[in-house]
């Protein structure tokens, strides 16, 4: 087999159960993202997709198999080293809610530098990072919870964006938009992961969106368990 | 460290209303607290400065705090008093160095009003030793001369020569008045925060003129003996309430105290005002110690309602937690979030607590004189306090754990996702 460049996060034999009681709801044989990647993920609800989420996010462990980004295998980590592997590798960006209220949109943007030292010394200008995601300056200083739904979400964007994590992470961003804005805010969001050569994986149930993007992956389909329940 | 003090502080004032409330609980509670402290302690100051330099007090047999507290402090009266004579023989005797003989019982809107002798403003002492001195005027020399305390003097605007008029009996309004006799302010003291400063001196010679034509505390009918008669009376009291005794040696005072309590003429009895004092204290102490466990209840009741509100706030903010985990937070930041708050409130509480009692003393300090004759002294914070605010704030910081844990349960079991 030729050489291939290592993936920058994989999944290997995961099997997840909430509790010792309950079944399994996330098996999955096999799952990867290449670098600069851009992947769709169709999940419907109920698929295992906040699972899988807090699995690439080190939020959750899985009971066997292995969950590698970058290399690192996080079950090897500790918690609080999860927590910074997360900090300094992964941009996440929710369906809504993504912000602090009570902090102004640059704040929201500047939080990951907060908590890791490295996304701070990586992060350039954040205003202009803003503004290449459509934010006016004048907005910069606004509370989060004085936007617009979109504009909050622009602003998420930016904060998954700066310090260059390799891995950023979008659940379902654009369910909260109108159609017009969807395309909007996708074509932006694709664009600056390209500027910043991060890896994208983009979680959706809309499959109207997924021409955009390199690879299609189904999460009913690689999740056995899924498929198991609905067998049932 | 430094940033989750900086959310901490910009989450609480996002939500400034509910904990503002939570600080103003909490600053009452401390007010409550540190107030009854501190009005206990300068009660205490207050009442031992009040007499000095006196070995014994001497009276009809009651309780050793009842005859301190009517003879020094003004507060109650004598169910019995003592003959003259007895106070005669006594004062005769070669380890007594002075006395000061107290008659009570007549009042002058409000005041209470003592009848003494010239002696009084001699031998008197209060605080560290210190004699009453004199801001105008001089004791009492003519029959109807009254010397007025500070507070008299200047609650009621009297100066020097002004007449007033007493009346008989103690306390509330409409008691009869000694309307024909006058009395004419012939001295005003200067301002020894002690119960002299509310205290009508006049000499025992006067108690007794005014007093020749009444009988069983009213005037007799028909009968009235005009002022300018009574010297041609014999004015040598009958009764005195009490008396205050200076010994040439301290060292005599059990002594002289047994020789008082044996004395054989009349049932009589010698307290020591230190040992009195002390046995004050215990009685007090039982209702100061009540006042102190119902405040620290009161401080709880508002560390209570903290940890409601920052916990009933939690739910809210469990997307807040989420969205912070998902950035890089730990579960134990997110616990240090919300124990932070808690500390932060507790403190503001605090703070504010001390400044309100501040302004609350300085308010408080004429009405607390006047009518209790209690000094307070407006004061920022003394050490004691410091250690009982050192204690709400420990207590503050424990109630906080319990938010703090929960919120860190809850980020453990939400994850990036709050279910909701």
């Amino acid at each position: 087999m030729a050489a291939v460049t290592a993936p920058i996060a994989e999944l290997d034999k995961v099997v997840f159960r909430w509790s010792a009681r309950d079944a399994a709801c996330l098996d999955i044989e096999r799952f990867a993202l290449s670098p600069g990647e851009r992947v769709f993920l169709h999940g419907p609800s109920g698929s295992g997709k906040s699972t899988l989420l807090g699995l690439l996010g080190g939020v959750l462990v899985q009971e066997r198999g292995s969950v590698r980004v970058l290399g690192q295998s996080l079950e090897k980590l500790g918690a609080a080293s999860r927590d910074r592997f997360r900090a300094d590798h992964v941009g996440f960006i929710f369906q809504q809610f993504n912000l602090i209220p009570y902090l102004s949109a640059i704040e929201n943007v500047m939080l990951p530098c907060r908590f890791s030292a490295r996304r701070a010394r990586l992060s350039a200008d954040a205003a202009r990072l803003m503004s290449r995601l459509d934010l006016d300056p004048s907005l910069h200083h606004r509370l989060a919870m004085q936007l617009s739904v979109g504009q909050q979400q622009r602003v998420a964007a930016a904060r998954a964006l700066i310090g260059r994590p390799e891995l950023v992470i979008a659940d379902e961003p654009t369910s909260s938009l109108d159609a017009e804005r969807q395309r909007i805010f996708l074509d932006l969001l694709l664009h600056q992961c390209a500027e910043a050569d991060a890896t994208l994986l983009f979680v959706s149930h809309d499959h109207r969106l997924a021409g955009a993007f390199d690879r299609e992956v189904a999460l009913a389909s690689i999740n056995r368990a899924y498929e198991r329940r609905e067998a049932a | 460290m430094s940033h989750w003090l900086l959310l901490a502080a910009k989450s609480a004032w996002n939500r400034r209303l509910t904990l503002g409330l939570t600080v103003l609980a909490v600053a009452l509670s401390v007010v409550l607290l540190l107030g009854v402290e501190r009005v206990r302690s300068d009660a205490r100051e207050g009442f031992t400065q009040s007499v000095s330099g006196t070995d014994l007090i001497v009276g009809a047999r009651t309780s050793a705090v009842q005859l301190m507290l009517y003879t020094v402090f003004r507060i109650g009266e004598a169910t019995n008093n003592m003959r003259w004579d007895a106070y005669q023989e006594l004062a005769r005797h070669p380890l007594i160095a002075w006395t000061i003989p107290l008659s009570l019982g007549d009042s002058h809107r409000g005041f209470p009003v003592l009848g003494t002798t010239p002696g009084y403003f001699e031998h008197f002492r209060y605080g560290d030793s210190r004699p009453l001195a004199f801001a105008a005027g001089k004791p009492f020399a003519e029959l109807f001369d009254a010397v007025l305390g500070a507070q008299v003097a200047e609650a009621l605007g009297y100066r020097m020569g002004d007449r007033i008029v007493l009346s008989h009996g103690i306390g509330g309004i409409g008691l009869p008045e000694h309307a024909d006799k006058p009395f004419v302010v012939s001295g005003i003291l200067q301002r020894t925060g002690t119960p002299v400063d509310r205290t009508v001196h006049v000499s025992l010679a006067a108690i007794q003129a005014i007093h020749l034509d009444w009988q069983g505390g009213a005037p007799v009918p028909g009968f009235s003996i005009p002022a300018q008669y009574v010297r041609k009376f014999d004015l040598t009291p009958k009764e005195i309430t009490a008396a205050l005794i200076g010994l040439h040696s301290r060292a005599a005072v059990f002594k002289m105290q047994r020789y008082i309590d044996d004395y054989k003429g009349e049932p009589l009895m010698a307290v020591l005002p230190g040992v009195a004092l002390d046995e004050l204290w215990r009685v007090v102490g039982v209702a100061e110690n009540t006042l102190l466990a119902v405040s620290g209840m009161v401080v709880l009741v508002g560390l209570t309602g903290l940890v409601a509100v920052v916990l009933a706030g939690l739910n809210e903010r469990r997307r807040e937690i989420a969205v912070l985990r998902a950035v890089g937070a730990s579960p134990r930041g997110i616990f240090l979030l919300l124990t932070t708050e808690g500390l932060l409130v507790t403190a503001l509480g605090c703070v504010l607590g001390i400044l309100l009692l501040l302004a609350l003393t300085v308010a408080a300090a004429p009405l607390a004189q006047s009518r209790y004759g209690v000094a307070l002294h407006p004061r920022v914070i003394s050490l004691a306090e410091l250690r009982l605010l050192a204690l709400v704030i420990a207590v503050g910081v424990l109630a906080s754990l319990i938010p703090g844990y929960r919120a860190y349960r809850l980020s453990l079991a939400d994850g990036l996702a709050p279910r909701l």
